[in-house]
This record gives C-alpha cells, structure tokens and sequence, in this order.
C-alpha cells in the first residue's frame, strides 16, 4: 500500500512539470492571482469582509451545517466540514470572527462540485466560524462557535 | 517550493471525493519571531485552482486564515474512475506548485 503511494508520488512529482505548463495555458493563474480579492481578505472585521464578498445582509439558513469540534485545542489546527444542501449553490465563505483578519477563504464551486468543502483553519481565539454561501444568487449564512484554549495567530 | 502535494481521489458511488494535502508555510504576516521578535513577512497560497478532465471544479481564494500545510476536501458529482484531477495553487510571493492524479 506504502510502496503504492510512493510511486503515485513519484509519478506526480515527474509529470507536475508538464501539469505546470498547462496550467499556466489553460487556467492562466496570473489572472486568477489579479483576481485575488485583497479588499476582503484584508479586511480588519466582519462586515467589512462580509462587504468585500459582496455578501450583505445574508439570510440564516438551516440548509447549511458546520462541522467543526466545540471546543479546539490548538488554534493552529481546527478542522471544519461546511455542507450547505442549498440547491445552485456556488461559492462557500469561511469566516472566524475574531481572527486579525476574519475572512479564511472563498471556495467557488463549478462543474458538478458538491456543496461541500473540508478544510482546516487557524483560529485566534474562541469565536463564531460563519459559513456564508451564496446559492441563486442570494446569499445564506450560518454560524457555530468554537471555543479556542490555545490560538494558532499570533502566540 | 515545489514541494510535493499529496492528492487522492476515491469514488463513492456516482461522487469523486478529493483530498488534497498541500505542502505550504501558511504565514499570515501578524505571527512574530520568537527569538528576533521580528514580523514573519506573510507567505500564503492564494489560490487554488482544481480541474476534472479539463473542466474546473473548484478555484479557492485563500488567505493567511488557512492552517499550515493545507488540506482541502471536496466531492464531485458526475466525475468517474480513471479521470484525471489537476490541482494547482499560486501563493502571494508568486510561487506556484501543480500536481495531478487518477480517479480510482
């Protein structure tokens, strides 16, 4: 199983050169780095990042549910699962609240993606992790605190 | 940096679900140096940008908020066994990683 991996690994590394070279054809990632939305990233609170998405006012949805634990014991590490069961939906926000800069990522969603992201987020301190999706082109939103015992920014 | 990223990609019934695990420092700019007591200067994956045979599925804009050495999990609906995921990811200082694997 190990030895298996190893090669997959080998082999990715050996044709990423060539995965590069499409990449920059195909998806052009000097425009999408353009298009890197600096205003809501570095955005100091959450209406402001909440702006910067050009989420305002989003309605709370039960059809969104996050899965983070209760209580993170290391700020640095904090695994949360958003599943929003909204139907068209197209991107998903993940917010913490109280991070120096709250806004952790932006995730559109194309093609038959599910709406569904699993990732891991650096928390400052105990805060609400909101999740704002927008779906037919309205936005959702929905929230679940996380108790932080020791932060993952700053220290 | 052109770290290796790891990417596997399953079937479970008519979904593709990805895992993506992304080799990257993650620093959002505000830690500090223990030692120097100097700013971290910020280096973060920006964003990632995911395709199935061609067609994209997921591009993720990120910032420093993320945890070090990303992971990102997503699931496909209407992908099949054998085709090809290709993930890449540009960061703040310009340097840009990709890497590629089979759906089983």
């Amino acid at each position: 199983m190990n030895a298996l991996r190893r090669n997959v690994l080998k082999g990715a590394t050996g044709v990423g050169a060539v995965a590069v070279a499409v990449a920059a054809g195909l998806l052009k990632p000097t425009q999408a780095m353009a298009a890197w939305n600096k205003s809501a990233f570095e955005a100091k609170n959450v209406s402001d990042a909440m702006k910067g998405l050009g989420a305002t006012s989003p309605a709370d949805s039960k059809e969104i549910s996050i899965k983070a634990p209760d209580i993170a014991e290391n700020g640095a590490v904090v695994p949360v699962e958003i599943t929003s069961s909204l139907p068209g939906t197209t991107s998903i926000a993940i917010i913490a609240e109280k991070n120096g800069t709250p806004l952790v990522g932006n995730f559109n969603l194309s093609g038959g993606t599910q709406g569904f992201i699993s990732t891991r987020i650096k928390m400052g301190q105990t805060s609400l992790v909101r999740a704002v999706v927008n779906a037919g082109g309205k936005s959702y939103m929905a929230a679940k605190e996380v108790k932080v015992t020791i932060g993952g920014c700053g220290g | 940096m052109a770290e290796p990223m790891r990417i596997r990609a399953t079937m479970a019934g008519d979904v593709a679900d990805v895992k993506v695990l992304m080799n990257h420092p993650m620093e959002t700019g505000l830690r500090k140096d223990a030692k120097t007591g100097q700013l971290v200067p910020a280096h973060f994956i920006q964003e990632v940008t995911t395709t199935i045979n061609g067609a994209a599925v997921l591009n993720a804009e990120i910032g420093g908020g993320v945890s070090k050495n990303p992971y990102l999990g997503f699931k496909v609906k209407g992908a099949k066994a054998g085709d090809k995921v290709v993930v890449s990811w540009a960061d703040n200082k310009g340097d840009k990683n990709s890497a590629e694997a089979t759906i089983s």
